[in-house]
């Protein structure tokens, strides 16, 4: 694995494009820039085509004879299926707004991660091919034939965008080149040219019902560790239940939250504050992934992996289903779920045992987000609050970009964090909320030998957050994505040291009073609660 | 292809252009260059765009992909955007008439400075939109104003619109801001495209192309108005003779006129076949025309198929003995 350049090299960026033409700048498959190819087994287990071992640094890729054949079928098939993709093929006008918004862009510099250019890779070869001008003036009309090398191309930076849209919010006709780069990534997997970070999670989903591959009974144990990890922080003994036919609400939440810190003290955030409320829910060990790697994949595979909500929702009986802390997982729910899986005609439309509230904006999908649930207790005065518990924590919110940019949840996890904590900044106007930037590592992309490019990525995170906490002193940075929650502690730490990442449920759970619960001396992760510092002592 | 190559070869295509109704003019062609090159251009043009909106909607739009700037519609006490997330048709239709009329994403646009250190900062950057706006809405004011020359008589609205864009009042005839702010506007486009580096790389001749020919077709209107004055009533009764379907080519008109009018004949011509079509476009991006209310309303996908799922039963059947051990409910026993 490559080793990561310094911060102060890495932060030397040239923005000046390079003087060959982009078309004729080939590129190179430098370690640290791009994922290991997708493995065998992984996309055998899906019947995904072409599994071979490979590397994409190769010379020889193992390409079928046929194709050029298969991406160019696969071209036409989905400009006959998606509006978008053919709406976006034609009508840029290389305004270069685009440009300067992407974050891979500001970090790296390379003129091929600005969007326009992301998509002309593609939009050239769509010119080639399927329009008259592309077919007589060739080059003079921007097109370009479809090679191994451009196809190279793509494979390298099509899996450089991290599908967070944050240009088509600054695009005057609504290009989103996540659209372009779903487009790519299906062609590319139809030739098995998929990245394995991407195909294993998906492989495990599959077979297993979560990225990792955790088996049910492994599944419950973990959970039931954090379970003894509650009792030990706060006295209480939460009950939580597998696979419980007949109740309530199904809660499913990335498998992310359940194996890594920091992600874990939102897990226990989440079951504190369902025993606290007495909430009648259930996990799934079969719908144990909120996560769905196949958006990252096709959208046949993302309708494959994400049928498992439903169909558990419907085994189960349950009323309706409740969604944690995820990014993409909400974008799938938001976007695509009912269209790809519904009518969920067997459930409810979804009302909160404990207000009474209907859930209106959910009542097709029937699923409910967590921050909009729990902003929904605290409206209504159902729960105990004491933020001071969080008062050595100076928090600042990341807004995911999925959350952001395909839903629009923003003042609901802000206004649970003025409730859960006295010290709440926001980063600047223009990095935050529709504008906010990419952990530098989303869709599919949290690899580690993909380093050096997370680190360039989330560069403008950072630099957003650096502000803040020279100004405010933020020493946490609060997000609801599993993603970010694996991915933002490393980026952090690379550029700015001193600030620690948190779920929005993890502050929860610190500052709920629970019914019968001890005197708390420390937060979940065992750290002193602010003025407990001497009482940690005594207890070690 | 590299910036100066893809500039040359659009000002050589214009410059080409130019010349053929030149020779063709003085060669005795008036017929051909002032009747059907302009009846054939407007008939590409409609005929175009017809099919190229139609070869749109053809293909559907599967999925709600609304690009969702402001805060969803969720409960009575947070207040939702109307605008930038709008959740029915009518928060659509605002945010249609905003984006189309006044360009309101692009007038969000920011320009990144990079410093060492790292710090990036995020500058306002308004000019884009300011010279697009100066661009669209003067091409407009122009293209009315020339209903002077297919109605008679001429309509008030065309008077007042004269009466507006020549409100400075100097010059006979009568000078007319539009003509120069659209001549400012293109020349402003290509300006930037070459004088700011990444814009330069990104640049097709197709960039190029059409803002060459449209400062020729100002420059050609302005020189017609102003200096090299052609006979105007007989353009008149060339151009009421077109919009009458009786076609008429008066003797004595200047070929300046003729290149005039070829020049905004190959620009109808081009129109649908290039990214010109944005104009009709934007109106279907389904990122901006949808409304952000999948959650509350199902949309349907017409090509919606079955797809290979793993299921509970295969699921459990392949780990039934550890999850009975485990305590996890099952359906089957054995």
């Amino acid at each position: 694995m490559a080793q990561v350049p310094k911060a102060d090299e890495l932060a030397k960026v040239s923005h000046r494009p390079p003087e060959t033409p982009w078309t004729e700048t080939p590129v190179e498959f430098r370690p640290g820039t791009f994922c290991y190819g997708a493995k065998p087994k992984n996309l055998e287990v899906v019947g995904l085509p072409n599994p071979r071992e490979w590397n994409p640094a190769d010379e020889d890729w193992k390409l079928p004879d046929n194709w050029k054949d298969i991406t160019l079928n696969g071209m036409k098939d989905r400009l006959d299926k998606f509006r978008s993709f053919k709406l976006f093929m034609d009508i840029c006008v290389r305004c270069g707004a685009c440009a300067d918004k992407c974050h891979y862009y500001i970090g790296s510099g390379d003129p091929k991660n600005m969007p326009v250019l992301r998509a002309e890779l593609i939009r050239s070869v769509y010119r080639k091919y399927f329009t008259g001008s592309g077919k007589i003036f060739s080059k003079y009309a921007g097109a370009r034939a479809l090679t191994e090398r451009v196809l190279k191309e793509w494979f390298y930076y099509y899996y450089q965008c991290t599908e967070c849209r944050r240009c088509s919010v600054f695009c005057p006709y609504g290009i989103d080149t996540a659209e372009v780069t779903m487009m790519a990534r299906e062609l590319l997997n139809e030739l098995g040219c998929g990245i394995d970070w991407i195909a294993g999670p998906v492989a495990n989903c599959y077979m297993n019902g979560n990225h990792l591959g955790i088996q049910p009974h492994a599944f419950k144990d973990m959970i039931e560790f954090f379970v003894d990890e509650i009792e030990e922080v706060t006295g209480v003994r939460v009950e939580p239940t597998f696979n419980r036919k007949g109740a309530e609400v199904l809660f499913i939440t990335p498998s992310g939250d359940v194996f890594a810190d920091p992600g874990t003290y939102t897990l226990m955030g989440y079951m504190m504050l369902f025993h606290e409320i007495g909430l009648d829910y259930t996990w799934s060990t079969y719908a144990s992934e909120g996560g769905n790697f196949g958006l990252f994949t096709s959208h046949e595979m993302m309708k494959r992996l994400n049928a498992k909500m439903y169909a558990e929702a419907k085994r189960l009986g349950v009323k309706w289903i409740l969604g944690g802390e995820c990014g993409h997982m909400w974008r799938v729910i938001n976007q695509y779920m009912d269209t790809m899986n519904g009518p969920a005609d067997f459930l409810e439309v979804p009302k909160s045992p404990i207000t009474g509230t209907v859930f209106e904006n959910a009542k097709s999908t029937k699923m409910v987000h967590i921050a909009e649930f729990t902003a929904d207790l605290i409206r209504h005065g159902k729960i105990k609050l004491d933020p001071s518990r969080n008062d050595n924590k100076i928090v600042t919110f990341h807004d995911s970009c999925n959350t952001s940019r395909a839903m629009g949840i923003f003042e609901e996890p802000r206004y649970i964090l003025k409730h859960v904590c006295n010290h709440f900044y926001d980063m600047p106007e223009g990095t935050i909320r529709e504008k906010t930037f990419c952990c530098g590592s989303g869709s599919g992309l949290n690899t580690d030998e993909y380093m050096e490019m997370r680190m360039r990525g989330g560069l403008p995170r950072a630099n957003a957050v650096r502000y803040v906490h020279e100004k405010h002193g933020v020493n946490m940075l609060a997000c609801i994505c599993a993603i970010d929650r694996a991915v933002l502690p490393p980026l952090m730490n690379y550029w700015v040291p001193g600030v620690d990442v948190t779920g929005l449920h993890e502050l929860v759970g610190n500052a709920l009073v629970m019914t019968g619960e001890k005197k708390r001396t420390t937060d979940l992760r065992y750290e002193p609660l602010p003025g407990m510092e001497d009482e940690e002592d005594d207890d070690v | 292809m590299n910036a100066s190559r893809s500039i040359i070869f659009s000002l050589v295509a214009v410059g080409i252009l130019v010349c053929l109704p030149l020779i063709g003019v003085a060669a005795g062609m008036t017929s051909f260059f002032g009747v059907i090159v302009p009846y054939l251009a407007v008939a590409l043009f409609f005929i175009g765009v017809v099919a190229r909106v139609v070869r749109w909607a053809r293909s559907p739009v599967p999925f709600r992909i609304p690009t969702t700037c402001g805060q969803q519609k969720s409960f009575n006490w947070i207040k939702p955007d109307k605008l930038d997330n709008p959740w029915d048709n009518k928060g659509v239709v605002l945010r249609m008439i905003l984006e189309v009329l006044l360009f309101r994403s692009l007038f969000r646009n920011s320009r990144m400075e990079f410093y060492e250190g790292p710090k990036i900062r995020y500058a306002s950057a308004k000019w884009l939109w300011l010279g697009a706006i100066v661009f669209h809405y003067s091409f407009l004011v122009v293209l009315l104003r020339h209903l002077r020359f297919f109605s008679e008589p001429v309509s008030s609205l065309v008077h007042l619109l004269e009466g507006v864009d020549g409100f400075l009042e100097v010059g006979a005839p009568r000078l007319y801001i539009s003509g120069l702010a659209l001549l400012a506007g293109v020349a402003f486009l290509f300006l930037r495209r070459v004088t700011i580096p990444q814009l330069k790389y990104i640049s097709l001749p197709s960039d190029y192309f059409p803002l060459f020919l449209i400062f020729a077709i100002a420059a050609t209107g302005v020189l017609m108005r102003y200096i090299y004055k052609v006979d105007i009533v007989s353009v008149k009764e060339l151009t009421m003779g077109l919009a009458t379907f009786h076609p008429v080519v008066p003797e004595g008109i200047g070929s300046l006129f003729y290149i005039h009018l070829f020049l905004v004949s190959v620009l109808f011509a081009y129109f649908p076949f290039s990214k010109l079509v944005h104009m009709a476009g934007v109106f279907l991006s389904p990122t901006r025309n949808l409304p952000n209310n999948s959650r509350m309303v199902r949309h349907i996908n017409p090509w919606n198929y079955p797809v290979k799922v793993h299921t509970y039963e295969e699921y459990e059947d392949e780990f039934r003995e550890k999850m009975i051990e485990a305590g996890l409910p099952v359906e089957k026993k054995e």
